[in-house]
């Protein structure tokens, strides 16, 4: 059900985001003392191509490894098998993917 | 005095279910699941079909669920999973039950043959016997999971055989391990084939019931993960 | 090798109640939730461009307390996710045997000491 290059693909993307996840921490509760505001977050994160590179391998790795855990789950719990499932596979990922995408466009360089 | 009785629920197949019967078994010393299971058979239901051999721990042919946990029923004394004065026993799960507490165990050893569970030979009798190095790391792995008896109470424990059926599960996968850390085998490559196919060891979540519930006190969860470190070197290097 | 039997036999299940059975529940929900949780994220995020008033008045929501202990949940998901995670990228690709019990406890502790480290800077 699960092909050894999804796994290796869903360990992969896991190691790629530990670095990213920690970071992620720590600017959330560094940002949020204080209160959220649209002018904070694109304050830090405007024209910055640090944060681009940062959240958009976020976004990259997290799509991928999301929709494969999500295809292992519908899978096991749901009995989805064969082309559905790889089809639910891929839908999931370019969806993931692009809504990232966007958010991240939207918040650096748009 | 009124004598001691244990209230035995015994879930008969194939539909277990609908067939919940009560036996009222006399309860007395150091008697075992089996042996309750045994005396009904023996005393009150002679149509009541289960699998037992040697009633010592070593053929591993009387697996059967025992108050929804999976257990070795020759070596598991009643004392210990008696409820007030109840238990129910059960046909041994992820298996399809042929009749009362009897299971088809063909899917268990099919996939132990498919998880390339068998030897490897690269030798003829003219040469010699290869040494072995007992204290060799690999030897130590092998060991760590040789003393499996087929039992297929880690297979029943299993979540991930529950869902995927194709998985091959702990006892053939452990089974694989312990052959490719094995000097005298020589199907390294057809093992790793094996192991990452559709049914894989990539496909174990390490829950871990197989370990918590083996009568041996194996590891096969530990084994699994030896053998995704294999595979993904070997995937590093080979590219699948 | 029907489903059929599975399902009944399933039910009777008690073979669960152990810390490492636990961990896996708890590394599955989280990573489920995260997921279920991202595109509204993403959405909400990319207000920035689209209606960057909307995103102001969704940010000033989360001064509410409801919504704080929503994302105090939200951000022990994502801890609990990562050390759990880490722990079996350790037990699958390291060649150690740690007592994996402990390092499951482990996992929830801190990640529920970063999750409430969060809660108080948030308050």
């Amino acid at each position: 059900m699960l092909s050894m290059r999804l796994y290796m693909l869903q360990r992969i993307t896991a190691v790629a985001m530990a670095p990213l996840v920690l970071g992620h921490l720590l600017v959330m509760i560094y940002a949020v003392q204080g209160g959220l505001s649209t002018a904070e977050i694109l304050g830090r994160t405007k024209g910055s191509f640090f944060w681009f590179l940062f959240y958009g391998t976020f976004v990259l790795a997290a799509s991928i490894h999301g929709a494969i855990g999500l295809r292992t789950i519908v899978s096991e719990w749901a009995g989805l098998k064969g082309v559905a499932l790889n089809c639910f596979g891929w839908l999931t990922y370019v969806g993931l993917f692009v809504l990232g995408a966007r958010a991240v466009w939207a918040v650096t360089f748009a | 005095m009124t004598e001691q009785t244990i209230k035995a629920i015994i879930e008969r197949g194939p539909n277990p279910m609908g067939a919940r019967t009560q036996f009222d078994v006399p309860a007395y010393d150091n008697q075992t699941v089996l042996d309750v299971v045994s005396w009904v058979q023996q005393n009150v239901d002679p149509t009541l079909s289960y699998r037992f051999a040697c009633r010592v721990g070593m053929c591993g042919s009387c697996a059967m669920m025992v108050n929804g946990v999976p257990r070795w029923t020759c070596r598991t004394h009643i004392s210990k999973v008696l409820v007030g004065n109840e238990v129910t026993i059960a046909p041994l799960r992820n298996l399809p039950v042929v009749k009362d507490l009897v299971v088809d165990m063909d899917a268990f050893f099919d996939k132990w043959i498919a998880a390339e569970g068998l030897h490897h030979g690269a030798l003829t009798r003219e040469d010699p016997i290869a040494k072995v190095d007992p204290t060799s790391s690999a030897r130590v792995a092998s060991d760590a999971g040789v003393e499996c008896i087929n039992c297929a109470v880690c297979y029943a424990a299993c979540d991930t055989v529950s869902t995927n059926q194709e998985y091959l599960g702990p006892a053939a996968l452990q089974r694989a391990w312990t052959l490719l850390n094995d000097t005298k085998d020589n199907g390294r490559e057809k093992i790793l084939d094996a192991v990452t196919g559709a049914g894989g060891c990539q496909n174990c979540h390490s829950m871990g019931s197989c370990t918590a519930y083996c009568p041996n006190e194996l590891d096969p969860m530990s084994a699994i993960a030896g053998l995704k470190r294999e595979s993904a070197k070997s995937f590093f290097r080979k590219g699948r | 090798m029907g489903g059929d039997f599975r399902m009944k036999a399933s039910k009777s299940i008690k073979a669960r109640a152990h810390p490492l059975w636990l961990a896996y529940a708890l590394h599955r929900l989280s990573g489920l939730g995260l997921a279920l949780f991202l595109p509204l994220h993403f959405w909400v995020l990319a207000l920035a461009v689209t209606n960057p008033g909307q995103l102001d008045r969704f940010l000033q929501l989360t001064d509410a307390g409801i919504v704080k202990l929503a994302e105090f949940g939200l951000v022990f998901l994502l801890a609990v996710h990562f050390f759990g995670g880490l722990r079996l990228i350790a037990l699958e690709w390291l060649p150690w045997t740690a007592p994996q019990k402990s390092l499951a406890a482990g996992a929830a502790a801190v990640s529920f000491m970063v999750a409430t480290l969060f809660l108080l800077k948030a308050i």
